[in-house]
């Protein structure tokens, strides 16, 4: 009876971690070939695949953002609208007549410093959890750009502040069409997430971020300056915001009021689909590209076939709460109590 | 035999006021190397007071300590640990996420450059791990696994281990086998003990005299923020030492 047992917790013990990294890989992996049976002609086009990854692009940035602040068992609430405060600060720089250059790092420091705001308030004013100051941010950035805009949309960037939401690699010299192209936004989805990956994964200030989620006592007694890292995480999250204002900039050429209403509550979905627990220390850079994707496809699939965007909103809730529910089941049988 | 071997730590006369309060007065405690020493006393007789002023968490009114007879004046707890001090705490201070390496080494992570860039070296972290673990006899099924799924013995050998990675001479355990199964207590214990033969100074509170008596050579009493009594462990008994818990000679 012992050994049996033991056998099976040995063979839990190897194939828990590969469930743990990749399961949700399956996941994504099963429902591209459910897609693909059902829409066998449309689904895998190159002009659908890339239209996924434009699609998801800005969303993707929100995601990983929020993905940091999640590991630590803290929220962002704010990354919509710090998103929407960067996007109308570019619009209105854009609009001032300033060079390229300026304009395109303008979202970027500013979502950075909306971060830092973030980060300083919850460590300096000591809030009692990480959802209240960025639900009042929530409210000042997306007041404090409609402020600054009159409220009204600003519209019309030139190419180069474009290129990253808009621009298109051509890839005729490898024999393809010219509507086969490859989007500049998918490139550079592929590039921050491989930076954070290998930040998360291979430096100890990623390690740290984990530590803080798993125990921050522990990480505190290890002499790691916990509030040091927390305003490190809340500013990349920021910064990682105002890219994705960017990539909008170029996507919609305009800078408009409503730019990412109830995107964080998209991004935290992604994370959640994607396995990072809301108690903090779990999940994993990949698992959140995976929920992004997910998500991503889901909506796709749905518009191809035709199904209405309210049983979208359905079924990525019933998704959310399957996913948890599997996360709790994992855990449930992972640990010992 | 505390006689022969060096002093690692002295505190004398420690005095330490809260307000108006008086949680030590003139405390004296010696710890050796290679020794265990027992720390009783009630709730509220000053253990958990004095080890803090020997962490450097807390500043003492008055008195010294000596670290191989140099006197110390500690600014934090930073500064006991560069001394070679460290504290295991009895909520066990591990990330249960992470696993047994990288919580050994959490804080103080080696590192491999490439170029302006540093990385983490696990590779390093790993064989640090099972050499350490080896030599402290700790057996687990390997240093990859996460602590969360570690029992409590297993748990609390990690926080050991942890304590005395990085070349600690004393070493401080708050109730180190207080949220432990009965059947794990001995494994702790048999660690406590293979760490004294690694020549480390181990301090023991415990309120069980079964630990204070399979692993402690002496024993000090404190009784209302003073020491009440000590002795080599041989020469006394559980009721003489349950007696001075409770303020009687």
């Amino acid at each position: 009876m012992e050994d049996k047992n033991q056998e099976k917790n040995s063979l839990y013990l190897k194939i828990m971690p590969y469930l743990e990294k990749y399961g949700i890989l399956l996941l994504l992996v099963i429902m591209i070939v459910v897609m693909h049976f059902l829409q066998p002609d449309v689904f895998l086009s190159w002009r659908n695949v890339t239209n996924v990854f434009k699609q998801i692009s800005w969303q993707s940035m929100l995601a990983l953002g929020v993905f940091m602040v999640i590991v630590t068992a803290g929220i962002d609430l704010s990354v919509g609208s710090i998103m929407m405060l960067s996007l109308m600060i570019l619009a209105i720089v854009a609009k001032a007549g300033a060079p390229w250059y300026i304009v395109v790092i303008t979202p970027l420091i500013a979502g950075f410093l909306c971060g830092l705001f973030n980060g300083l308030g919850i460590t300096l004013l000591r809030m009692p959890h990480p959802f209240i100051m960025t639900l009042g941010t929530l409210y000042i950035f997306r007041g404090t750009g409609n402020l600054i805009s009159g409220g009204t949309p600003i519209s019309g960037f030139t190419d180069e502040v474009r290129y990253l939401g808009h621009g298109r690699i051509d890839l005729t010299w490898l024999g393809l069409e010219k509507s086969q192209y490859l989007p500049v936004s998918l490139v550079l989805i592929a590039i921050v997430y491989i930076i954070f990956w290998i930040f998360m994964n291979k430096t100890r200030t990623g390690k740290w971020i984990y530590a803080i989620g798993g125990n921050p006592n522990a990480a505190r007694a290890s002499g790691i300056n916990v509030n040091k890292i927390l305003v490190i995480v809340y500013s990349l999250c920021g910064f990682l915001s105002g890219i994705g204002a960017l990539i909008l900039a170029g996507r919609t050429d305009s800078g408009y009021p409503n730019a990412g209403l109830q995107s964080e509550l998209d991004a935290i979905a992604a994370c959640i689909i994607g396995g990072a627990s809301f108690f903090g220390g779990r999940g994993t850079v990949l698992g959140v590209f995976a929920g992004v994707m997910i998500m991503g496809i889901l909506r796709n699939g749905l518009n191809l076939m035709d199904v209405s965007s309210f049983w979208q909103q359905v079924l990525i809730g019933s998704i959310i709460v399957l996913a948890v529910y599997i996360d709790v089941l994992r855990r449930d049988l992972g640990t010992r109590k | 035999m505390s006689s022969i071997n060096q002093l690692l730590l002295e505190a004398k006369s420690v005095t330490k006021y809260f307000g108006t309060i008086t949680a030590l007065e003139n405390v004296n405690l010696k710890i050796h190397a290679g020794e265990c020493l027992g720390v009783v006393g009630d709730n509220g007789a000053g253990k958990s007071t004095l080890m803090k002023v020997l962490s450097g968490l807390y500043k003492p009114s008055a008195g010294s300590l000596f670290f191989d007879g140099k006197e110390k004046i500690l600014e934090s707890p930073k500064d006991s640990q560069n001394l070679g001090l460290e504290m295991v705490y009895q909520d066990l201070a591990l990330a249960g996420n992470l696993p047994i390496g990288e919580n050994i080494f959490l804080g103080r992570e080696p590192t491999k450059n490439l170029g302006l860039l540093k990385f983490l070296d696990y590779k390093k972290i790993k064989d640090l791990t099972d050499a350490h673990l080896g030599k402290l006899k700790i057996n687990v099924k390997s240093a990859d696994q996460k602590v969360e799924e570690l029992s409590g013995g297993q748990r609390q050998a990690v926080a050991i281990a942890r304590s005395t990675a990085f070349n600690a001479k004393v070493v401080i355990m708050d109730e180190p086998t207080a949220a432990l199964a009965i059947k794990e207590v001995g494994k702790v214990l048999d660690l406590i003990n293979s760490l004294k033969q690694t020549g480390v100074g181990v301090i023991v509170i415990s309120h069980r005299m079964d630990d204070i008596f399979a692993v402690c050579d002496r024993v000090m009493a404190l009784f209302q923020g003073t020491n009440f009594a000590e002795s080599e462990l041989s020469k006394t008994s559980r009721d003489e030492v349950i007696g001075w818990i409770m303020g009687k000679k």
